[in-house]
């Protein structure tokens, strides 16, 4: 059982939250009069909403955009920009520590200053919103709405009181987070990843309740900036999704960086005494008392279905799972559709992206494309990063697709060991007897740079065959793809290639 | 004879003699690490250390290889391994806080005196199995029709029927690790390849509560077939994994469906196995002292457990005892000398000159490298052998035994394809071909 976390309103201090909140909820924002039909009515100004109002009304079409919050949703203000800023900063404090691993003199005394990454925060996340400010989409016909969406019936939508007809709408509502209902939790008082950014000092001491990829992401920074970082995950291994190499060399990462880790570890209780949270854990039937300062929970997203009066809409749900589409993204509404986290199992960014192109063409011009015909990549980003595209080993063994992975460490890569970066692998599965790419897995410093090489590969059909005739520029840590290839290529060479190379040589 | 045929032979009987002193000194470990009244067998040599019932399942495979060596006669051995089936037969089975086993099972680690469950143990389902195997090995080798010898084949014969194989399998066909009497079954599942295949092989061959087939499907379905340093194999990263199973089992020339599918064998994927520890080592990627082509061998074993240090200018953490392997770590610059020397049957021309090396730049001459649980050359204040570990461990010492053997003579093999159950197990886990 689990509650939902409302998301906050962001609070608007300083010179940067005001130029985002300019850009992404102008206090003077008056929305329009509304057009007598829109063609395409989109709730929630995401990345989903935000590229299908664009893309829409670049193409002619009448476009409402509704959002209740902040233009640019989790994405811009309380996920992927604000987090991987943040990372960023705690990145170098950490290679300011391992300077003499990079033949470095390290600075006497490293001295952190929090406010100072949190203000870096916020100063690009403003910056980022400049480009999807209201303004723009404005100028761009794009009729924004700021207020809550209700829908009152199959094609009409109110919000605050005003009522916006639609000949096909797009639900892009997104996601929040969701919390383990853990006794006293609620009292104690926690951040999520909604309100973690706002935090304007380091706490000395941190739980994360969670280990999956936002909480691993997170455990790391803050360790890293120096908080005493205890994570706690009810699993024998972190990013259970993910391979267990790869889980595990993200262990090792945190493992080394400080963060105190407690697998197969649950928490039971939360109370406070003075200022401090105490938190009562069992492992394997062990109890245990954590003693914190701040307590940090990412342990999933729910969709975000409520308040939109989806049952006037006839728009089927469940709160779990979200919205129901079929491959279309069609909802059980034939005018409405729906896109991104609140409606996808995977709960990305670039796949709420594409998931909201393929809306446009399929409800504004008759498309039929599929979603599950998207090949999709995704990142932890960890130090090293973790990315996959396609199938896994299992997946693919479990529906008895005979795999093969061809693996190169980093440590065989000549600009990852120049760089100091010699932690992880490429491994990219193929069908057993051909070149055809499944799936990879690459874990390195910059992975998600290098999946997007086997991303491209996948869809464009592109085999290992190709890819080892392909000249990587050398040295460069995406040589490691290259590398997987030519390994490729020399188990293409059967004893009889070898015998006829061998006698056509010595001819 | 020529002079290379003559240096040869010389090389070959040093080896011999060599072999032949690191086999028998782990062999005494049995002998002394022992209790005489249940035949409980110590995890370690380390002061109060308890029992492993996996060193007692070692011990109970190495009687026989003592025996036929003479460095045990044969009543002393049977008596040893009686005491203990009688202990077993007798113990606990509750499945309470303070029992000794439950559903057949034993819990991991057990007092040496009496026999209960000691460190808040799981009742560990591979330990179980490396005890049942030398339970069947005792009873495949003593044949006799002498009072003592039939209630030994009884028992075991018994004891291996008891053990409730298909009450472990939680979640559908998904094997289990453990289970505790304080939280019941732990959710640690048997992910990619290794050790357990034992454990399968047993627990499919089981006339009374078998596995289902299913079980051994839905494990191999986490295989990864990989293609690292150029060398295609069944990965896993701990070189144990690769030997534990065949100390018992002859994987030579029989395949499952896995492996009929790769055109290998498990016999043939350790050898690679072997061959990907040594690539490893030579490209050292952390730069530790020691390691080479004749110096390699990451594994599950002791370590130091130092304070951190600069090591090419990173910094190093420092495992104690940790389950090391390649090419991901962990990795610390330890070495499990012994788990070198157990891939001797699989790849003898890389053992035998890294076994000659190791042994020369033994500066203790003891042959320490070899017996305790991993050494650090990195941390040099152990002395001039770098830090060596003070504790010899019953498993390592049983390996080295069997795999020993198996170079040699070949006897724990023999005792293996000799059980019915074993070959029952290997057939439902649908191996074919070979000696099956």
């Amino acid at each position: 059982m689990f509650q939902i976390h409302e998301a906050m309103n962001h609070p608007c201090e300083g010179v940067h939250d005001h130029e985002l909140c300019a850009n992404a909820r102008p206090p003077t924002w008056r929305n329009p009069t509304p057009c007598e039909r829109y063609h395409l009515l989109i709730v929630g100004a995401g990345p989903a909403g935000l590229v299908a109002a664009r893309g829409a009304a670049a193409l002619g079409a009448r476009v409402a955009l509704v959002e209740q919050h902040l233009l640019g949703g989790d994405c811009l203000n309380y996920g992927c920009v604000p987090s991987k800023t943040l990372i960023r900063s705690s990145r170098l404090y950490a290679d300011m520590r391992n300077a003499t691993h990079f033949g470095v003199r390290p600075p006497d005394r490293i001295q952190v200053d929090f406010p100072m990454a949190m203000a870096r925060v916020r100063s690009i996340r403003a910056r980022i919103s400049r480009a999807d400010s209201a303004a723009r989409l404005a100028a761009e016909g794009i009729d924004v709405f700021f207020g809550t969406a209700r829908f009152t019936g199959g094609d009409t939508v109110d919000v605050e009181g005003t009522r916006l007809r639609f000949k096909k709408a797009m639900i892009a509502t997104g996601s929040r987070s969701m919390l383990p209902t853990i006794p006293g939790l609620a009292q104690a008082g926690y951040l999520t990843n909604e309100t973690v950014f706002d935090l304007t000092a380091l706490p000395a001491s941190l739980l994360v309740i969670g280990g999956g990829p936002v909480g691993c992401e997170l455990a790391q920074a803050f360790a890293r900036f120096g908080c005493r970082t205890i994570i706690a995950h009810d699993e024998p291994l972190f990013l259970p999704r993910e391979e267990r190499d790869a889980a595990l060399l993200v262990a090792e990462a945190l493992a080394s960086d400080g963060v105190e880790i407690h697998l197969n570890t649950k928490a039971m209780n939360v109370r406070v005494e003075g200022a401090k949270k105490i938190v009562e854990t069992i492992n394997d039937g062990n109890v245990a008392t954590i003693v914190v300062d701040e307590i940090l929970t990412g342990i999933g997203r729910v969709p975000a279905v409520a308040n939109l009066n989806l049952e006037a809409a006839g728009v089927a749900f469940d709160p779990d799972g979200g919205i129901q589409v079929d491959d279309f993204l069609r909802t059980t509404n034939r005018r409405i559709f729906a896109a991104g986290d609140v409606c996808l199992e995977h709960k990305f960014t670039d796949t709420a992206d594409a998931s909201a192109r393929i809306v446009v063409r399929n409800a504004l011009f008759l498309g039929r494309q599929r979603f599950s015909a998207l090949t999709i990549p995704w990142c932890t980003y960890t130090d090293p990063e973790i990315a996959h595209v396609g199938l896994y080993v299992r997946q693919a063994r479990a529906r008895g697709i005979p795999i093969k992975t061809f693996t190169v460490p980093m440590h065989d890569v000549d600009r990852a060991i120049a760089d100091g970066e010699e932690g992880g692998f490429v491994k990219i599965h193929v069908h057993e007897g051909t070149d055809t790419i499944l799936g990879a897995t690459v874990v390195a410093r910059h992975a998600g740079e290098m999946i997007n090489d086997l991303s491209l590969a996948m869809v464009a059909g592109i085999g290992l065959s190709t890819i080892a005739r392909v000249m990587h520029a050398y040295p460069t840590q995406a040589e490691a793809i290259k590398k997987a290839a030519n390994a490729y290529t020399r188990t293409r060479l059967s004893p009889w290639i070898a015998w006829l190379l061998r006698r056509w040589i010595n001819r | 004879m020529n002079r290379t045929g003559r240096h040869k032979t010389t090389e070959e009987a040093a080896d011999n003699v060599l072999l032949d002193r690191l086999q028998r000194t782990a062999f005494e470990y049995f002998l002394q690490a022992t209790n005489a009244q249940n035949g409980l067998i110590a995890d370690t040599t380390r002061e109060g250390s308890p029992s492993s019932i996996a060193c007692v399942g070692f011990a109970l495979s190495a009687y026989p290889v003592g025996v036929e060596h003479g460095w045990i006669d044969r009543a002393d051995a049977v008596r040893r391994a009686l005491v203990c089936l009688r202990f077993f037969m007798d113990s606990d089975q509750s499945g309470g806080p303070n029992a000794t086993g439950h559903r057949g099972y034993y819990f991991h680690f057990l007092d040496m005196h009496n026999g209960k469950r000691v460190w808040l143990s799981e009742l560990s389902l591979i330990d179980t199995a490396l005890l049942i195997v030398g339970m069947l090995m005792a009873a495949a080798y003593f044949n006799a029709e002498t009072p003592d010898e039939i209630e030994l084949r009884r028992l075991a014969d018994a004891l291996y029927r008891r053990v409730d194989w298909r009450w472990a399998q939680r979640d559908g066909a998904a094997v289990t690790h453990g289970w505790k009497p304080e939280c019941g079954f732990l959710h640690y599942g048997w992910e990619g390849y290794s050790e357990a295949i034992l454990l399968y092989v047993l627990g499919l061959g089981s006339p009374t509560h078998p596995l289902t087939e299913q079980s051994f499907l839905t494990w191999t379905t986490t295989y990864q077939w990989e293609n690292l340093y150029g060398i295609d194999h069944l990965y896993a990263g701990s070189l144990f994994i690769h030997q534990f199973s065949h100390a018992w089992v002859d994987f030579r020339g029989i395949r499952d469906a896995f492996m009929r599918e790769k055109g290998c064998d498990y016999f043939e994927n350790s050898r690679r196995a072997t061959f990907v520890q040594r690539e490893y080592a030579i490209r050292n990627p952390r730069s530790f002292t020691g390691y080479s082509a004749e110096c390699w061998g990451l594994s599950a074993g002791d370590g130091p457990s130092v304070e951190p240090r600069l090591v090419a200018g990173r910094h190093q953490a420092f495992y104690g005892y940790a389950a090391r392997g390649v090419p991901y770590g962990p990795d610390d610059g330890t070495i499990a000398g012994s788990s070198m020397l157990a891939s001797l049957v699989f790849a003898p021309d890389l053992v035998l000159p890294a076994l000659r090396r190791l042994i020369a730049s033994d500066v203790s001459n003891s042959d320490e490298l070899i017996h305790a649980s991993g050494f650090n050359r990195l941390v040099r204040e152990g002395g001039q052998n770098g830090w060596v570990s003070q504790d010899r461990f019953g498993l390592d010492q049983g390996m080295i035994v069997l795999m020993i053997e198996n170079h040699r003579t070949g006897l724990p093999w023999r005792l293996g394809r000799a059980s019915p159950y074993l070959r029952a197990g290997l057939r439902r886990a649908g191996f074919r071909g070979g000696w099956l």
